[in-house]
Parts: C-alpha cells; sequence; structure tokens
C-alpha cells in the first residue's frame, strides 16, 4: 500500500513521513525526542498535557495567489505562529520547519513541567514508579531543580484509593494525563474509570462494580507516566533497579503474549530468586505491549511453597509416597517402563513445551508405545495445513478485509486476540461472530450467526455452499449463511478463529475442516494474514499436534484400555475427571511429572518434579503458529527437572536415544525430524527486528514501561498449504444431531477460573469466578428454579448441586457451567435437573 | 438609542406573549426565509450584515454558518444560552422578555443550516428559565411554528432545552457541546470545529443568544440597515451589562461604537458616593483591565477599538471599579473564581490557577514580598498561550495586566511593600 509522504525539517534534520503522521512521531523517527505526558503511541491524541510544545514555522501563502511566497533565493518564506503548539496534535505539513530544542521551545516545556511538579509529591524515594517514572527522568532532564513553588503550598490528596482489587490510585502523584481512562475507553472498550470533579481536584474514579472491573486494567500502570497507579501486585515490593529481567512467554493461553519477568533475590522470600512482576514484552504482532490480568497477575503458582521439590516412589501400591534421589527414581521408572513391554501410553497438557513433547513423543516410540494429549479439542491438522502464514500480524487487518470467530469466547478465552480483531472490526474489517450464546464480542460484529450448540461445523457448509454450490450442502445453506459466505468470499483477507465451545472432539474436528475448507475454496490460505487459528485451552497445544501428539478421539479412558503404563506430562486427568482416577490406578505403573501433588500424582508410583517455565528454556507454539522461546528466570530448587530432561535421561538409560544437553539440542531434533520446523533454531527464534511505536529506554515517557524486545519475536511457521501445492481440502459431514436433549450442560470458559495456575495467584482471589449454572429464563420458569436457587444436577450417573443464575444470554434448552470451578466436566453432556425445595 | 432593537420588550412590554410577539410582525421573518430564500440566501444576507458573535468572540455569524461541510446530515444547532461570565446578563433578560424573537432567530438559522433540531443549552442556574422557555417553545408548536412541514414547505423543526449542571467551562463551545452529550464538561481540541464536526460528530452552528436574536431583524429589514448601525467592522447594536461601582447598572442597548463615557456616565450615571473612576473590566472577567484613563474613556467600545487599547470586548459586560478598590484584590477574586471554574483539563490553566490562588492567598495574609508579585508575573506569563482553550489563557492575561497596570496596588499588600 503506497502511502502519501511529506516531508519537513525538525531541527535542522529532512524527515519525510506519510501523511497524517504526528510532528511527535516524525521527530521520533528522525532520533529526535518531544517530551511528552498525556500523548501515547497507541491512544488518540488530546493535547491535554502541553508538555510537547514546539515552534512550528509554515511557508507563507499568498492569498490571492494561493501560491507559496518565495524570498529572493527562491526559498519559501517561513512564518512562525505566536503561539507553541502541540507535536502530539498537529499533522505533519510539507515544507514545515519545527523547532524542538530552539530557546522559546525549551522555555515553554520548562514552563509547563515546572506547573506539573507544583501538584506533584516529592516522594519519589517511596514511589514504584521511581527510577522508571517518565515524570522522574524529565524533571531531571530538562526541569529547573529547585520549585519556585512553596511545599507548604500543596495540596494534599489521598495516596491509597483503591479503584479495584488489582490497581490502586495515588491521587498525589495523579498528573491528570488520561492515559488510564483513554486506554480502557479507546484499546479495550471497558469504560470503567472516568474523571469526576474538576480543576485540582479533577480525580480518577472507578464507575464498575466490581472497582475497575476489565481485564486489561494492569495496563493503565504501564502507561501511567507517573507513579499514580499501581498494581496489588508489584506495589511497594521492589524497586525497579533492583530487578532482573527475563524474557518469557505467557503459559496462560494460546495467544502466547511475549512478557518479562522482573525478578530479585530477597530477604522476605528466604533469600530465594522470586517473581515481583510481570510486565508486557513488545511483540507488535502477538500482544503489541499489552498483556491481559491473568497474564500479569497469576505467575505466583511457580513460587509456590506446595511445588514438587524431590522425586517420589511408592513402593507398594497405595503405599505411602517415599522421597529418594534421581539416580534411583530413573532406575525405578525404567524398571516400570521396561515390564509393560510396549503397552505403554504417554499422556501430556498442553502446557508442556515443544521440546518435552518432542522428547516424551520420542520415549514412547522407542518403547512401542504411543503419546496423546490429555485435550478434548481437534482439528491441529488443519491448523498445520492452512494456518495464517508468516507476516501475518492482526494489526494489519482493516477495511475490506473479514474475521470470523466461531464457537469461541474470544473475551474470556484469549482476551488480547478479542482486543485485536475488535480493533481490526474498528478498523472497517467485516467480523462474523458465530456461537450458540451471545459473547462479548458480539458489540463489535457486522454479522452475528447464531446455531444450537453443536451444529457449528453445519453452520460452515452452510456458507461453504454458496461458495462451491455442491448440491449435498443445499441442506445446510440459509439466507444468513448466504449472506455471510458472500462477506467471506469477498474479503481481501480472511482469518476464522475456531474455538470448541460445546463441541466434542468429533465435532470440533468437523468444524476446524470445515472452517479449513471454506478458507481454501474461497482463496484464503497460504498467504499472510489468511488462515486458521485454533482458540487453544492452552498455551501450547499447537506445538503438542506439530509434535505429533494428539487427543485420542476416543479420549483417554478409551486410550488408556489395555495400557500397562502410563506415564503423564505436565497434566491432572484424575484431577480434571474423576472418573478417570480408577482407570489409571489399574495401569500396573504410573508415572506422573509435574509442579504439584496433583489427583493423578496421588494414584501415581512415581512422582517426578518438574521446573515451571520459569526456570528453564523452551519454546511454546501459539494458536497463530508462531514459535516462541520463553528463557530461564528464577534457578531452579535443585530437585526439580526440566520435563525434556527427565524424559531424555529415560530415554538414554533404556537406550533408546542419547541424553540431550539442552532444550537447544532437542529443538534442533525437532527441526532435523519436522519439515515444518526445519527453520526454527534457538538464534532464529531469538532474531528481533525494529518495532513502531518505540518503547523503553531512556525516553520510556513515549511508550510506557513495556519492556522492548531484545529477545527475539519468535518465528511464524510456514502452513503447510504453501509449501505443498497438493493438498485438497475437503468438508466432512457432520453427525447428524439425533435429538435435541432437553438439557445440554455446556463448560464454558471463563478468564479467572480456579485452575491450578490461577487459583494460587496472590491478587486475583477476589476476581476468580465462582461456580454457577447458568439458566435461561424460560427453561428456569418451566424448571420452577429461582435466582440464586439451588438444583441437582444429574448426568452420566453423578449428581451435583449447584447454585443456579437465571441468565437471558444463555440458549434455550442448554444450562452453561464454567470450566474449571469444581465442576468435571470435558464436554457437553444431557443434563437432568431438578430444583431443591427451600 | 430611540428603538430597541434586541430589548424590544422595552417598547413592547408584553412582547413575551405570543399573540403580541405575532401582532408585531413576529415569525414574519421565519416565513419569509422558508417561504422565499434558499438556505444559502441567508447565510448571504447574515454575511453582509456583518453580525460578529455576541458571546465573546466576535466572529462572523455567517461565515461560520458557511462552513458547515457540503451534504453532510444530520445537522444541529445549539443556541449558547450558558450565560455565565461575570457580569454578564443581557442573555437572560432577552430570553425572560423577549423570547420569542430570540427563538424566531434560532429557527432562522436552523433553516439556514438545514438543521431539524436545535437545541438551547441553558446555564445549570437558569432552570426556571429553561422550564419558561420549554413552555414557549410549546406555544410555537401549537401554533406550527415548529414542527413538521412548516408554512407548507418542506422544513421541519423542532426545538428541545438542555439544562446545564454549572460549570463556567460549558459556555467554551465545545465542552458545551461535550456536556449536551452528557459526558464531562471539558473543551475539546479544535480542529476540528463544530461546524464540521459538532455535536455527536455532525455539523453543528453554535452561536449565542444574542446573535441570534439579531437575526430576525436583519431578515426583516436587511444587511444595509443593520450595517448601518455601529462602526464599519463591528455592525449592529450591542447589549452592554454595565455593572460594579456605578449609579444605574443594567443592560444597555446602544451601537457598538459607542464609547465607555456614555455608557458609563450618560447611561450608567456615573461613580456613585462621589468617587472617581478608578478602572474598567470591559468583558467581565475575561479580559485585560483597562485604567480608566480619558484616552480609554473615549474609546469606542467595539472589536477592533478595544483590541488596540490592549483588551478585548468580549461579550461585552462593563465592570466599573472605582478609586475605593485595590486592583490586587480584585485580581484575587478573578484568580479564584478562575481556579474554580478551571475543568483540569490542560495543565497551564490547572495547576497555574491554584498557584496564582496560592500566592494571592499569601499577599492577602501578608506572607508574600514584591518577590512574590514577581513570581506571580512570572507564573500567569507561563499559562499565557500554553492552554487548551480560552479560559486559562484568560485567566493569565488578567493577572499579566492587572500587575503590569497597576502594580502599585500589588506592592501596597507585600510586606515588603512601599
Amino acid at each position: 500500500m503506497s502511502q502519501a509522504l511529506v516531508s519537513l525539517t525538525i531541527d535542522g534534520v529532512e524527515v519525510t513521513v506519510p501523511v497524517g503522521t504526528k510532528i511527535v512521531d516524525a521527530a521520533k523517527q528522525a532520533g529526535i525526542e518531544i517530551p511528552v505526558f498525556c500523548y501515547h503511541p497507541k491512544l488518540e491524541s488530546v493535547g491535554m498535557c502541553r508538555q510537547c510544545l514546539v515552534e512550528i514555522g509554515r511557508p507563507k501563502i499568498d492569498r490571492s495567489t494561493r501560491k507559496i511566497v518565495r524570498d529572493k533565493n527562491g526559498d519559501p518564506v517561513i512564518e512562525f505562529g505566536p503561539k507553541l503548539e502541540t507535536s502530539c496534535t498537529t499533522p505533519v505539513g510539507e515544507g514545515w520547519v519545527v523547532l524542538v530544542n530552539s530557546e522559546r521551545a525549551i522555555e515553554g516545556r520548562r514552563q509547563v513541567i515546572e506547573l506539573i511538579l507544583t501538584s506533584h509529591p516529592l516522594d519519589c524515594p517511596i514511589c514504584d514508579k521511581g527510577g522508571e517514572c517518565p515524570l522522574q527522568n524529565m524533571t531531571m532532564a530538562h526541569g529547573p531543580g529547585k520549585s519556585r513553588f512553596l511545599y507548604e503550598d500543596k495540596m494534599h490528596l489521598a495516596k491509597h484509593v483503591p479503584l479495584g482489587d488489582l490497581i490502586f490510585l495515588d491521587r498525589e502523584r495523579c498528573i491528570q494525563c488520561a492515559r488510564c481512562i483513554r486506554f480502557q475507553t479507546e484499546i479495550v472498550d471497558d469504560p470503567v474509570i472516568a474523571f469526576s470533579e474538576r480543576g485540582r481536584k479533577l480525580e480518577i474514579v472507578t464507575l464498575s462494580e466490581p472497582g475497575f472491573a476489565s481485564y486489561f486494567s494492569g495496563n493503565t500502570t504501564d502507561i501511567c507516566p507517573v507513579g499514580a497507579l499501581t498494581t496489588a501486585d508489584f506495589r511497594f515490593g521492589a524497586r525497579p533497579w533492583e530487578l532482573n529481567a527475563t524474557a518469557s512467554i505467557c503459559p496462560h493461553c494460546a495467544v502466547g503474549c511475549n512478557t518479562m519477568l522482573n525478578t530479585r533475590r530477597e530477604a522476605r522470600s528466604q533469600g530465594r530468586v522470586v517473581i515481583k512482576r510481570v510486565m508486557p514484552r513488545q511483540n507488535e504482532a502477538v500482544n503489541e505491549i499489552w498483556l491481559c490480568d491473568k497474564g500479569r497477575f497469576a505467575h505466583h503458582f511457580a513460587s509456590s511453597e506446595e511445588r514438587l521439590a524431590r522425586p517420589v516412589i511408592k513402593l507398594k501400591r497405595r503405599g505411602r509416597l517415599t522421597a529418594t534421589t534421581w539416580e534411583n527414581a530413573v532406575k525405578f521408572v525404567v524398571e516400570g517402563l521396561q515390564a509393560a513391554h510396549g503397552a505403554v501410553l504417554g499422556i501430556a497438557g498442553g502446557r508442556a513445551s515443544n521440546e518435552d513433547l518432542y522428547a516424551l513423543h520420542r520415549l514412547m516410540d522407542g518403547l512401542g508405545g504411543r503419546a496423546v494429549l490429555h485435550d478434548q479439542m481437534a482439528g491441529g491438522e488443519f491448523v498445520q495445513q492452512a494456518g495464517v502464514g508468516p507476516g501475518t500480524n492482526l494489526a494489519d487487518l482493516g477495511s475490506g478485509d473479514c474475521i470470523l470467530v466461531v464457537a469461541s469466547d474470544l473475551h474470556e478465552e484469549a482476551p488480547i486476540w478479542w482486543l485485536r480483531v475488535k480493533q481490526a472490526a474498528e478498523r472497517g474489517a467485516k467480523l462474523i461472530v458465530a456461537n450458540a450464546r451471545p459473547t462479548r464480542l458480539d458489540a463489535h460484529a457486522t454479522h452475528i450467526l447464531r446455531y444450537d450448540y453443536g451444529v457449528a461445523a453445519h453452520m460452515i457448509l452452510g456458507m461453504l455452499h454458496e461458495i462451491n454450490h455442491q448440491k449435498e450442502l443445499d441442506q445446510y445453506a440459509s439466507a444468513e449463511t448466504k449472506k455471510v459466505a458472500k462477506v467471506v468470499s469477498k474479503a481481501n483477507n480472511v482469518v476464522v478463529f475456531y474455538g470448541s465451545e460445546g463441541l466434542d472432539y468429533a465435532a470440533s474436528h468437523d468444524l476446524a475442516q470445515n472452517c479449513a475448507t471454506l478458507l481454501a475454496a474461497s482463496g484464503h490460505v497460504g498467504r499472510a494474514n489468511n488462515g486458521l487459528v485454533a482458540v487453544w485451552t492452552h498455551s501450547n497445544t499447537q506445538g503438542a499436534w506439530d509434535m505429533g501428539v494428539h487427543p485420542e478421539p476416543g479420549g483417554l479412558a478409551a486410550a488408556l484400555k489395555g495400557q500397562k503404563a502410563a506415564y503423564v506430562v505436565a497434566a491432572d486427568p484424575a484431577g480434571d475427571e474423576p472418573l478417570l482416577t480408577s482407570l489409571l490406578e489399574q495401569v500396573d505403573f504410573l508415572i506422573v511429572q509435574g509442579l504439584f501433588l496433583t489427583e493423578t500424582a496421588l494414584a501415581a508410583d512415581v512422582v517426578l518434579p518438574a521446573q515451571s517455565f520459569v526456570e528453564r528454556d523452551g519454546t511454546y507454539t501459539n494458536g497463530m503458529r508462531r514459535v516462541q522461546r520463553f528463557f530461564p528466570a528464577i534457578a531452579p530448587n535443585e530437585g526439580m527437572r526440566a520435563d525434556w530432561e527427565i524424559l531424555s535421561a529415560v530415554a538414554a538409560a533404556m537406550g533408546i536415544d542419547s541424553a540431550r544437553p539442552s532444550a537447544a539440542a532437542v529443538m534442533q531434533d525437532i527441526a532435523a525430524k519436522n519439515r515444518d520446523y526445519s527453520e526454527v533454531n534457538y538464534p532464529a527464534l531469538s532474531r528481533n527486528a525494529s518495532q513502531w511505536p518505540h518503547v523503553g529506554g531512556k525516553d520510556i515517557y513515549f511508550g510506557g514501561t513495556a519492556h522492548p524486545n531484545h529477545q527475539g519475536l519468535g518465528v511464524q511457521l510456514t502452513p503447510r498449504v504453501e509449501r505443498q501445492k497438493d493438498i485438497s481440502f475437503d468438508w466432512a459431514a457432520p453427525r447428524k444431531i439425533a435429538h435435541k436433549p432437553r438439557y445440554l450442560m455446556v463448560p464454558i470458559t471463563k478468564l479467572y477460573d480456579r485452575g491450578t495456575t490461577v487459583v494460587q495467584s496472590q491478587v486475583l482471589g477476589p476476581r476468580l469466578e465462582i461456580l454457577r449454572l447458568y439458566v435461561n429464563p424460560e427453561d428456569a420458569e418451566r424448571l420452577g428454579m429461582i435466582d440464586e436457587g439451588e438444583v441437582e444436577v444429574q448426568w452420566d450417573g453423578r449428581k451435583q448441586r449447584l447454585r443456579s443464575v437465571i441468565d437471558e444470554h444463555v440458549p434455550s434448552g442448554a444450562v452453561l457451567v464454567p470450566r474449571s470451578l469444581g465442576v468435571p466436566l470435558a464436554t457437553a453432556v444431557d443434563v437432568k435437573i431438578r430444583p431443591i425445595a427451600l | 438609542m430611540a428603538e430597541h432593537i434586541l430589548l424590544r420588550h422595552r417598547d413592547i412590554p408584553d412582547i413575551h406573549e405570543l399573540d403580541v410577539y405575532l401582532s408585531n410582525g413576529g415569525f414574519d421573518a421565519l416565513k419569509l426565509v422558508v417561504q422565499k430564500k434558499t438556505p444559502q440566501d441567508v447565510i448571504d444576507i447574515v454575511r453582509e450584515s456583518g453580525l460578529r458573535g455576541r458571546g465573546g468572540a466576535g466572529f462572523p455569524a455567517g461565515v461560520k454558518w458557511g462552513f458547515l461541510p457540503q451534504g453532510v446530515f444530520p445537522r444541529y444547532v445549539v443556541a449558547n444560552a450558558d450565560e455565565s461570565e461575570p457580569g454578564t446578563f443581557k442573555d437572560r433578560e432577552i430570553m425572560e422578555r423577549n423570547p420569542f424573537q430570540f427563538l424566531e432567530g434560532v429557527a432562522i438559522c436552523s433553516y439556514a443550516a438545514q438543521a431539524k433540531l436545535a437545541y438551547i443549552y441553558c446555564r445549570g442556574e437558569f432552570w426556571d428559565l429553561a422550564h419558561e422557555l420549554e413552555s414557549h417553545i410549546a406555544e410555537l408548536r401549537k401554533e406550527k411554528l415548529l414542527g413538521r412541514k412548516l408554512f407548507g414547505k418542506d422544513f421541519s423543526l423542532d426545538i428541545r432545552v438542555h439544562l446545564g449542571a454549572g460549570a463556567y467551562i460549558c459556555g467554551e463551545e465545545t465542552a458545551l457541546l461535550e456536556s449536551m452529550e452528557g459526558k464531562l464538561g471539558q473543551p475539546r481540541l479544535r480542529p476540528p470545529f463544530p461546524a464540521a464536526e459538532g455535536l455527536y460528530g455532525q455539523p453543528t452552528v453554535v452561536n449565542n443568544v444574542e446573535t441570534l436574536t439579531n437575526v430576525p431583524p436583519i431578515i426583516n429589514r436587511g444587511a444595509n440597515w443593520y450595517n448601518s448601525i455601529g462602526t464599519k467592522e463591528s455592525t449592529g447594536p450591542k447589549v452592554f451589562s454595565l455593572s460594579g461601582n456605578v449609579e444605574r447598572p443594567g443592560n444597555y442597548e446602544l451601537p457598538l461604537g459607542t464609547t465607555f463615557r456614555k455608557l458609563i456616565f450618560e447611561h450608567g450615571g456615573g461613580i456613585p458616593n462621589g468617587r472617581s473612576i478608578k478602572a474598567i473590566l470591559p468583558a467581565g472577567a475575561s479580559a485585560p483591565i483597562l485604567p480608566a484613563t480619558k484616552k480609554v474613556l473615549d474609546t469606542g467600545m467595539d472589536y477592533e477599538s478595544l483590541r488596540k487599547i490592549g483588551s478585548d470586548l468580549g461579550s461585552g459586560s462593563v465592570i466599573v471599579v472605582d478609586d475605593s478598590v485595590n486592583i490586587a484584590w480584585l485580581a484575587q477574586k478573578i484568580t479564584s473564581f478562575f481556579k474554580h471554574e478551571s475543568c483540569g483539563k490542560c495543565t497551564p490553566c490547572r495547576e497555574g490557577t491554584y498557584w496564582m490562588s496560592r500566592i494571592f492567598e499569601n499577599l492577602e495574609n501578608g506572607k508574600a514580598t514584591s518577590e512574590d508579585i514577581d513570581l506571580l508575573d512570572s507564573v500567569a506569563q507561563s499559562i499565557v498561550g500554553k492552554c487548551l482553550c480560552a479560559l486559562g489563557d484568560f485567566a493569565a492575561a488578567q493577572v499579566v495586566s492587572d500587575i503590569a497596570r497597576f502594580r502599585s496596588d500589588f506592592d501596597a499588600r507585600a510586606k515588603d511593600g512601599k
């Protein structure tokens, strides 16, 4: 896309930038710093703080001829205005002369900073922002050094105002730049904070109950240019200059946000190195400079006291677990696996890294067994074939493009994708949201499709019919599918996000296949910004598929049939589904590798303490098939080993493979064996490129305290369709839905569930979801249920008592229950519901 | 002036009754433009009349109406009835006593702007007046002077009254629009100007009550008649609100260009209690103070002449200050007003008015030295020209002029004062 360019001079430097560029950004690109407070490159300009004042000279125009007036040398005559102007609100003009460091401009900015400081407390020594504070930096660089404002004239205001459970406001430090309010309103559409009052009394207040109810609230503390907003997690926790920073990848969902773990060795943690905070690390193609609050505040599990620290074995079934050495433990594992004679099953979770999954797959392969993924969602192979290509960035999607989101509640499942999809829609992309129930994304949709739970794949076929006109697909078409299919086929670029809400393995497989077929049929595969994205429930589920570790179509119960040994890595099947406990116990030899003594670990013969992602290196492959690397931030307890390392040691002891020395070496094996990963290696993953906006560095006032990315942007894999021209896609005839069950209980995802990694957060506690059964009002009336009443739900011979909530957003015939809150439900089931009389 | 053009109730006391207004030519102008003139004709007439905005800025009304972008609808007209400049009480008298002429002006402006909906934004304290206006509007609807297809033509109009919540800043047109949209009353960044993106982002004409009240007579009698009143560049009559140390305070409708001397001494009856005049605030709090020299007293009250002597006509609220008043005391009152009314959006105004207030308090309490007066001057100078809207500039320019023109009054309050 070519853009008209404008040339101007800033402090004598010739700059050529696209039309519409703000002077402050043009200067930044030319390496000239203009200090700002209210301006942020991701936000609309407001020109409130007046810190960015510059002198602007414009070519003089003759009023009668409308031509530029020239001097005797033929140069344009430049006229400077009577006032300094805000460079953050003024777009560049051809031939302009901007003076940033003229005497008048410097004096003007000095006056503004002096005015800002009159109301600011001098509490830098105890302020969390001290050391990385834009105002502090600016004062040091440009401030007068001594205030003419009398200290006793200062206005004193409340210093500990909780805006909610997560964010605190110091009213004295606030400089009323409104970055936080504008972020909440413009960027994330959660306008839950606002200004109240006026003048020097102007203050930030929260309008929501609970306070500051937004999944993105933590970002406001990064872009706050002073220490006014601090997090419940970090405030008064450490000084920024005491912190080490280690690049990492968020382990909580399939987005793969780039993070920086700030750590410190401290007395209050018994001399250990601990994570003090999680910060966003810039990756404009993944998370830009944002993080959701789960990614920021759910890190405490890694430093939990409950962590397993030594290998333990059980000599007799149902006996006590006894601590042992690694040497003994490995010997014990080898014996147990040998005795299974190939009847061995590896079970992995989607949190394991690529290296772990590859090592497990290799070990199982060597033993004559196989490795499966503990998951219910299918379709990874279609993402491998028709995933989004290298160079994909949701920020590039806008007018003329289309995004389809099906069977997913992105706001709860992958908040940063929700945010970026919403922004693409705001830039003019057509957004089709298809789900059985309304979700938060509907508000930004251009087209909303509703279907009954279970028939998502059918609806995609209806759309496909409009493109390939196959007779057999007639039955799935409707006026609505016809309309949206036109939108898809006309779009320049199409990205499809598919989830698994209400879908079991087979149904999600059909959905993925049909989505891939739709994309291929409409010409939207094999290039950047086109393709299929899976909204996986874990950070590395796609990596598991890529490493050859898939879910078993019939589920774990089927896979465990006839197995003599099972090896569980980074998963807790018994905790997720109590019915699996007895099946796991029936296996002769059960090995569990993990962080905690889970239900599964309790049933094991040997439990091996694994290192968490903060203690080791490795890679995750996100839902857009970007392979990204995380680094060790904390030295592990010496009793813990990396999953790949344990698996590699076992494989070596059994003569299957030689022990690998490092995660990087395992990645070399992967690259050698897996064509998709042939370009992937640790140096390649660590490559980076210059990104806009510039963040971090000396001039943090520009972008806030998000970290710049020096540790690598990762590698986005090429989908196979780009390489193998012979790949063809065909649709799958989905199962007929035999009868509409009276009540279908559907597990839905909530961001703050009570899973192991979330429930240990030291700050998210008050925000965690409460177990409730959500019922449609008409169904509730039919069943005689009341809001906040108690009901008994029966399914598959089980019973559970639940509190019900009447919610008009629940589709009729379905009842919704959030996952990981106490109802062991992997996929939708038919249920009977009986209200309990009061 | 023999005949009142704006304060017509002074000649015809019952003109606030619709039948009286109608029997005195009321709504002839609206009928004429709707039936016989194009919107562009109306804009041209108003431009030719030279009518300038009476809210303070003095921007030519016809030019402002001409800024509306082609083909963008809906459009809105907003009458700014947030009259809150200290010493200004002209719009209130017009709306209370001659309301239909004002409403007819709103309607003609709406026709010119091709707006189907006009709002009257009243300051919060005008709640009783707002209710009166609403009942007048109801009468107009009943008489089919508002509503669908007026005078058998394809022009429909309704007028609604909106009450503010009591903020000076909401007289600033963009803060007014924010307030109307239900938001915090803070000025918007300009450009875009309201003509391009105003209420709800649509093209909007915002004009002061008095400006709009001038429109029906301009239509009835023509641009030439109108610009024969006043000066060459400041045409027409103006209602001056006279207050302060003067014998007969009140509103006086006089041609633009009338001298201060004539207003204060002839119409206002001069200074009471045998005092003499010391200074004049020609536009309430919002224009630099003028020492009442012979030259100043003989200056005509029009936009150009006042700028020439270092002040501004503003909304024409003339506050007379006699020789019993210490100007530092006056400046403190004004600064305290601006501090109270600063919206807080931009730094220089928010922090600067607070800082200046504190220095004034120290001066009042005998804690300040003449160095602090220099500091006060320096702080005020550092605010000038850096604010988002005019409020901060007004606040600072006032202090700068007070010190420059009456330094000895400040020194008299300093603890090392001479």
